[in-house]
């Protein structure tokens, strides 16, 4: 009802016509989608490259730093070292840092492209929270899984393969799933080092046209991704909790 | 080094903090043998048998396996636990393994066994156990004495040398009980040396070669089932065992 008169006071206000033609223009829409679209579909591909490395490397850093005993201090001063750093800085500086401060570098032998070192920030951004997930979900098994599996003689190595790490999985997955909408989103800010993904292109329609219709198009595409996944997240916490309440009776 | 087979614990002190929890606390038992251990929550049972397990590390005193010094600095923690089992209070089964799966992990990780082996001996142990038909389910399939009986086995299927039960029978349903307790009494018969920590009076006292009454973090009394349960010298021991009958356990 309130979303019903909100869209009537819109629609009927002596404005609306600006905004449409700004915003929400037929022709403008069918000129700039080509780019929009072909612009998106890199992002869609940065970001599962950026994911699967993301998943891996973050699970490499959260065991580390679950392993216990004074022979494994130094990685897991290490793993606790970068987790902190990385947290602390802006995913926008480091894709900056990266992206424009290596390739001046000139080094040789290093990769000069804005793509590679584009998804490079990304995954070095997102590991570490991604990293932090996972570690709560091996401290969340509980304590007497470690115990039991280390009386039958397994290393902690073993105990975190075989027993910690296949329970932690599946109790963050929903948190898991949470961030891979954010990355989704994250990726597009890889546009400020020149890259035509989707953003850009609807910025550079912009700059040409000054018609904003490009933007809205490319949310368009943004929300058809991350909708289905939020909803595939809240499908999937629905099912594990209706399990678990199944296996209490 | 001693070339004493066993188990011998050698005044082992333990604090948790401040708080002492085991003190000067000496125990040994022979081959084949099996010995309750008894006393209230808190006397520290639970943390002698884990301290056997090297789970929690002692603060003095010395512990021998078989004549070896496992309490040592250079020993191999891992390698001394594959040869004795602990079952703890609440089961811990892995619950995202299938109860087959459950008994061969730490036959093939720790003693490197190749999968058909590891399972013929741990289907070879569930039919000892009346638990062939349950190799393929989850945990949270089985009950509770289903459960426990299972970790025994898993424990078993490394071939132990000693074997710790922590009040395994203590987080079950009364009617559950007897299935759990069957199994030791099994145990005892084929020879095992166990240490058992237990509430179960009844048990100890038609199970156990000998009975150690442990309060205040000491072996306060020990001796044969009769003597600690029937006719115990130490008025802390009667009146434990007071509070024991009149709960309705003896």
């Amino acid at each position: 009802m309130f979303v019903a008169v909100a869209l009537w006071a819109i629609l009927t206000s002596d404005t609306w016509p600006r905004v449409r033609d700004q915003f929400f223009n037929v022709d403008h829409l069918i000129e700039v989608w080509p780019a929009v679209l072909s612009g998106f579909w890199l992002d869609v591909r940065m970001f599962l490259v950026a994911e699967v490395l993301i998943l891996a490397a973050a699970l490499l850093v959260a065991v580390t730093r679950s392993l216990r005993g004074p022979l494994f201090f130094p990685i897991r001063a290490l793993s606790i070292l970068y987790v902190d750093l990385v947290r602390g800085i802006p995913l926008l500086l480091v894709i900056l840092l990266l992206g424009f401060g290596v390739p001046a570098l000139d080094l040789p032998g290093v990769p000069r492209s804005a793509l590679f070192w584009g998804i490079t920030a990304l995954v070095i951004s997102y590991t570490a929270y991604t990293a932090e997930i996972y570690r709560a979900g091996i401290d969340s098994v509980h304590e007497s899984q470690r115990m039991s599996a280390r009386s039958l003689g397994l290393t902690q190595v073993q105990v975190m393969r075989h027993v910690l790490v296949p329970q932690a999985v599946r109790n963050v997955i929903p948190a898991l799933l949470s961030s891979f909408v954010s990355l989704q989103k994250d990726v597009a800010l890889v546009f400020v080092l020149g890259i035509r993904e989707g953003v850009r292109e609807a910025q550079i329609y912009n700059a040409r046209t000054f018609n904003y219709t490009g933007y809205i198009a490319v949310t368009l595409l943004f929300l058809a991704v991350s909708v289905p996944v939020a909803r595939l997240t809240d499908w999937y916490g629905r099912r594990d909790r209706e399990r678990r309440q199944a296996i209490s009776v | 080094m001693n070339t004493r087979q066993g188990l011998d614990i050698v005044n082992v002190s333990k604090s948790f903090g401040a708080q002492p929890v085991l003190i000067d606390v000496s125990l040994s038992l022979a081959p084949h043998e099996v010995v309750c251990v008894i006393g209230a929550s808190g006397s520290g049972k639970s943390t002698l048998l884990k301290s056997v397990n090297l789970l929690v590390p002692i603060d003095s005193g010395q512990i021998y396996l078989d004549g070896v010094e496992i309490t040592a600095v250079q020993v191999n923690a891992n390698r001394i636990r594959s040869k004795m089992g602990i079952v703890f209070q609440s089961f811990n089964l892995f619950p995202h393994l299938t109860v087959l799966a459950n008994i061969t992990l730490a036959p093939r990780k720790v003693l490197g066994l190749d999968r058909a082996e590891a399972e013929q001996r741990a289907t070879d142990l569930l039919e000892r156990f009346g638990l062939l038909d349950k190799s393929g389910d989850y945990p949270d399939r089985l009950s509770g004495g289903q459960q426990q009986r299972v970790a025994i086995v898993r424990s078993l299927a490394m071939q132990p040398h000693l074997m710790l039960l922590d009040e395994v029978t203590s987080a079950l349903d009364p009617v559950l009980v007897g299935e759990v307790l069957e199994v030791l009494r099994e145990l005892k018969q084929q020879g095992m040396t166990m240490l058992i920590a237990t509430h179960e009076m009844g048990f100890a006292r038609g199970t156990a070669d000998r009975v150690a009454f442990l309060h205040g973090g000491t072996v306060w009394e020990r001796g044969s089932p009769e003597v600690i349960l029937n006719d115990p010298k130490r008025p802390e021991t009667r009146e434990f065992l007071r509070r024991i009958v009149d709960s309705g356990r003896l």
